[in-house]
């Protein structure tokens, strides 16, 4: 295939549904569990079956938690909510209607800055953030029968759409990176895509770059990961613009991403699509959020990412790339600034170092977050201070942390029990270089003769003597010392 | 031997004085169902054993010196409000042989009290009818006359409560469903106002406009079953948490100064002449009792029918959505797991589906504007008929139906006038008002006639207490209808 965008401007909008780690769920007082690993049907009670005679009661931690994303994500916050029923018929859906919000959604007209590829920033709009409630789980079964599970019916869910901004795949991938990055840092969804608590749905239609009308869109559905969104959405472009430039036109409808072919596929067309019949629930009366409830919300909010990016780079002198590393994940970033606050006398550019040249490289090999690992920031902070004093120089320290990471020990009790410390004894070190350059007679005479390379070579001698534990400089500066003192002779 | 006593006021003061214990009233009870209920047809299920272990309780609990209105008094439900343990149809195939795991509030509330539950009254079919013929599994009879209709929905309670198969009931209300059968059987018939009573374990017709009512042969007996379930339940979002009145002490008798509006909306063609000269005479009666009687109009009452008709089918179509037989209730099995819905779908009545489809239609993309959007808008100009009409007066006074109870099957293929039955009940619904229908005489065929009494919102207890005086001082609730009396 050509390269479409060459022709076409691609016009994306993502929808992305988050379930809301609450305690309980949106209507009812059941407990929110991991629909993976709950056994099917324990977590429901006759409100989230659609029993008869039930009724609705708003959960209000899940509305603070809503509140908490929308006003993330720059949104005007409406005072005035009203809960809609959305009338559809499926075996998963207890009540035949899902209770949602659809002309007066909690939040709108937010955006939020993502960063492209090349380093530079784009905005893109948030035209809603609105609460609904979740289905239950099919399961068909081979040879007939289906199965259902209603753990997940009645979980708090946040739709999240998107203004048409988006231009490519790899722009939706980190529109929909960041959402779910500040959905984690605000605490309320764990963005486990596999498990499907985050859910991406890109609109994509193409247009000939300088149109202003837009072209027919497909959404796509069954994303399991930001990969598959990127791909996917790469492919709906490419796909369309075959059609185009064979004359033909794009057919409204919904189609699926195959994890494993890597395509999409048809599943249903406009002439299929539902009628909701929306109308206002009437078991709910109409949701009002005071000024105060929203000040409160927003005096709880977390620092977010790209607030914290332009403060390590401020305060702490931290590159842009470095900045964005640290605050990748909001426990890291706070692991790191109890680090930085612990090293009044190192500069946070050096931890900064430790953590993503050494941590980090133990966490990804060892597998464990930043919540898992046996180090803790005082115990970074300590083996730095270890090798400004000249205790242990840096492999030496190196080899350290891994100990640390492996043992859960401090660096002082792993340096005493191993015999690590650095030697910085100038006679022991004047010693040990007059036996090396004793047991090197040919090595001398080259070097006195002006192949000064080999000071290398006797640099590595000496610190193989001392298994290493030379302190570098001192070592350093008394070879060449005594050799400078030789070649006078 | 001391005859029975006849109301919830005098079996309380044999319960008390020890004339008689709850088991001997429940048991007195149950073999009167047993002997009168085969023609009657008012019961859907007869709950005996938990009655007479609810009966020994109540009694030993009266042993223990506790009082109460309700306390050991025999009682009936009507099939749509759930009773834990307790079959609970609602008058559906679609729910047959459904036992709720739970009470509805209300349920709780009058086991809270001690009351003695007699079993699960009669209704339309998810409360859709205004004759209990919709009934999905039996037709019942108006205890003054067999051949008529005891109206509807709650056609089983208020059957039941005239025909002394209980002490009183409940019933629920969704137009007119608790007035329109208290007019229609001679009996009292509350319908509180929205959200006064929690919906929660009441089956759904129409959200926005259900609520459980109560039924009595004396406006007292019907006050003491309202007292026991009012009142504010965290569980249903809409249930108004307000303090509740102490509605039996309001009941004074006294009524001079009441100011009793006469809406002309409500004296139109179509109303039989008979029950226009009985209503009027009872206007007149209040009049006497020191009431002051004011003309009043109610613009948009012309429209409360449509409007009615477009929003009561549009939340119906989406509650019973949830009858599909895969959690609960019967399961017709199909080729795959549509069919199998589609077919347990198929249970549902013909009323039923017409105001299902009534309601989709409503509801639909293009024809929402025109249809339910405009319903809402019409309703609004309802309610603000009654607030300015209550500006005015205290109460408004009209029939409680066009007509005495017609005879069965009369209007049973005509949807259209059988809606029509409910005319003058329906926006009390639309509006947040509260409404009751008190005897006021009998037409030329001995059937009874209702007055309504409209009230405010939340003014209950001045509707209870101007129906009080005008009982008081007319007595027509000492009349007994024939059925057991040979």
């Amino acid at each position: 295939m050509t390269n479409p965008t060459t022709y076409y401007e691609p016009i994306i909008g993502l929808e992305i549904h988050a379930e809301l780690m609450t305690n309980s769920k949106m209507f009812c007082g059941c407990k929110v569990v991991d629909s993976a690993e709950a056994p099917p049907n324990t977590a429901v009670c006759p409100v989230c079956l659609g029993m008869p005679g039930m009724l609705p009661v708003i959960n209000r931690q899940a509305v603070e938690y809503a509140l908490r994303v929308a006003l993330a994500l720059n949104c005007t916050i409406q005072h005035h909510n009203i809960f809609a029923r959305k009338n559809y018929f499926y075996p998963d859906l207890p009540k035949a209607y899902q209770i949602s919000q659809y002309e007066l959604p909690l939040g709108v007209n937010g955006w939020l800055e993502i960063e492209l590829e090349d380093g530079s920033s784009k905005r893109i709009g948030v035209r809603r953030v609105h609460m609904e409630e979740d289905t239950g789980k099919l399961t068909h079964l081979e040879g007939g029968g289906s199965l259902v599970d209603y753990n997940r019916s009645g979980v708090p869910l946040l739709e999240i759409v998107s203004e048409p901004d988006i231009h490519s795949g790899e722009e939706a991938r980190a529109y929909g990176l960041k959402i779910r990055q500040i959905l984690r840092y605000l605490g309320v969804n764990s963005g486990d895509m596999e498990k499907g608590v985050l859910r991406v749905e890109p609109n994509i239609s193409i247009r000939p770059v300088g149109s202003t009308a837009f072209g027919t869109r497909t959404e796509l559905k069954n994303l399991n990961s930001f990969k598959a969104l990127a791909e996917g959405t790469a492919y709906e472009i490419a796909r369309q613009a075959e059609i185009l430039n064979r004359g033909g036109q794009v057919v409204q409808e919904t189609r699926g991403w195959h994890d494993a072919r890597r395509i999409t596929f048809s599943q249903r067309s406009k002439e299929e699509a539902e009628d909701y019949r929306y109308f206002p629930e009437p078991d709910l009366p109409p949701l009002a959020i005071s000024d105060e409830w929203i000040a409160t919300v927003r005096a709880s909010l977390p620092e977010l990412p790209d607030a914290k990016v332009a403060r390590y780079q401020a305060d702490y002198g931290l590159s842009a790339y470095d900045a964005r590393v640290l605050t990748e994940e909001r426990a890291v970033a706070a692991w790191f600034e109890t680090a930085v606050a612990a090293a009044p006398t190192h500069a946070a550019k050096t931890v900064a170092n430790w953590v993503i040249n050494n941590l980090f490289a133990l966490m990804n090999e060892k597998k464990q977050g930043i919540e898992q690992i046996q180090v803790t920031p005082a115990g970074l902070v300590e083996l730095i201070g270890l090798v400004e004093n000249r205790t242990i120089n840096h492999n030496t320290a190196k080899e350290v942390l891994a100990e640390m990471f492996a043992t859960g020990q401090s660096a002082p009790a792993i340096v005493q029990a191993s015999g690590l410390a650095q030697v910085s004894d100038e006679a022991a070190i004047t010693a040990v270089i007059a036996n090396v350059l004793a047991a090197n007679p040919d090595s001398v005479t080259a070097y006195l003769g002006g192949k000064e390379k080999l000071l290398g070579f006797f640099i590595g001698q000496v610190m193989r003597e001392l298994h290493g534990k030379g302190d570098p400089a001192v070592v350093n500066r008394l070879l060449s010392q005594t050799l400078a003192a030789r070649r006078q002779a | 031997m001391r005859a029975p006593p006849q109301t919830v006021t005098e079996l309380r003061s044999a319960l008390r004085r020890g004339e008689i214990t709850s088991v001997a009233a429940t048991q007195a009870m149950l073999d009167r169902i047993v002997a009168l209920d085969n023609e009657l047809k008012s019961y859907l299920t007869i709950t005996d054993e938990l009655a007479l272990e609810q009966a020994a309780a109540a009694d030993r609990r009266r042993a223990q010196g506790e009082d109460g209105a309700l306390l050991g008094v025999p009682i009936a439900v009507k099939d749509i409000i759930c009773v834990a343990g307790a079959p609970t149809t609602a008058g559906s195939k679609i729910l047959d042989g459904f036992i709720p795991p739970y009470d509805a509030f209300v349920v709780q509330k009058l086991k809270e009290v001690g009351a003695v539950i007699l079993g699960k009254t009669n209704t339309d079919e998810f409360a859709m009818g205004s004759s209990t013929e919709n009934s999905a599994y039996f037709i019942t009879r108006n205890p003054w006359d067999l051949e008529h209709v005891p109206g509807g929905s709650s056609g089983g309670s208020a059957a039941a409560v005239a025909a002394e198969l209980a002490y009183g009931a409940l019933g629920t209300d969704t137009g007119g469903s608790v007035r329109q059968p208290a007019s229609f059987c001679g009996v009292v018939g509350l319908r509180p106002t929205y959200g006064r009573i929690s919906r929660w374990g009441v089956v759904a017709f129409a959200s926005s406009l259900d609520q459980v009512g109560t039924f009595g042969r004396t406006v007292a007996d019907a006050t003491a079953l309202f007292q026991a379930i009012a009142g504010y339940d965290r569980r249903d979002s809409t249930s108004l948490n307000v303090p509740v009145p102490d509605y039996a002490a309001a009941l004074t008798g006294d009524i001079r100064g009441l100011r009793v509006g006469v809406p002309a909306e409500y004296f139109v063609s179509g109303i039989e002449p008979e029950v226009e000269t009985a209503v009027r005479a009872a206007i007149a009666k209040l009049e006497e009792l020191g009431a002051e009687i004011h003309p009043i109009t109610l613009p948009h009452t012309r429209y409360a029918l449509p409007v009615y008709y477009l929003i009561a089918p549009a939340e119906a179509s989406a509650n019973l959505g949830r009858y599909d037989g895969v959690r609960y209730g019967p399961r017709v099995e199909g080729a795959d797991m549509i069919d199998t819905v589609k077919k347990t779908r198929a249970l549902f009545g013909p009323e039923v589906k017409r105001r299902i489809m009534l309601g989709t239609y409503a509801l639909s993309a293009g024809y929402y504007d025109a249809y339910y959007g405009r319903a809402l808008k019409v309703r609004t100009l309802i309610k603000q008929d009654f607030l300015n009409a209550f500006a005015q007066v205290d109460v408004i006074a009209c029939p409680t139906s066009p007509t005495t109870a017609f005879k069965v099957g009369e209007r049973a293929d005509d949807p259209i006038s059988m809606y029509l039955a409910d005319i003058f009940t329906l926006s009390v619904n639309l509006s947040a008002s509260c409404g009751l229908s008190v005897p006021c005489g009998f037409d030329s065929k001995g059937l009874p006639i209702g007055l309504q009494l409209i009230g405010n919102a939340l003014q209950e207890a001045t509707i209870l207490n101007a129906a009080y005086a005008y009982e008081q001082a007319t007595g027509w609730h000492q009349e007994k209808p024939r059925i057991g009396r040979g």
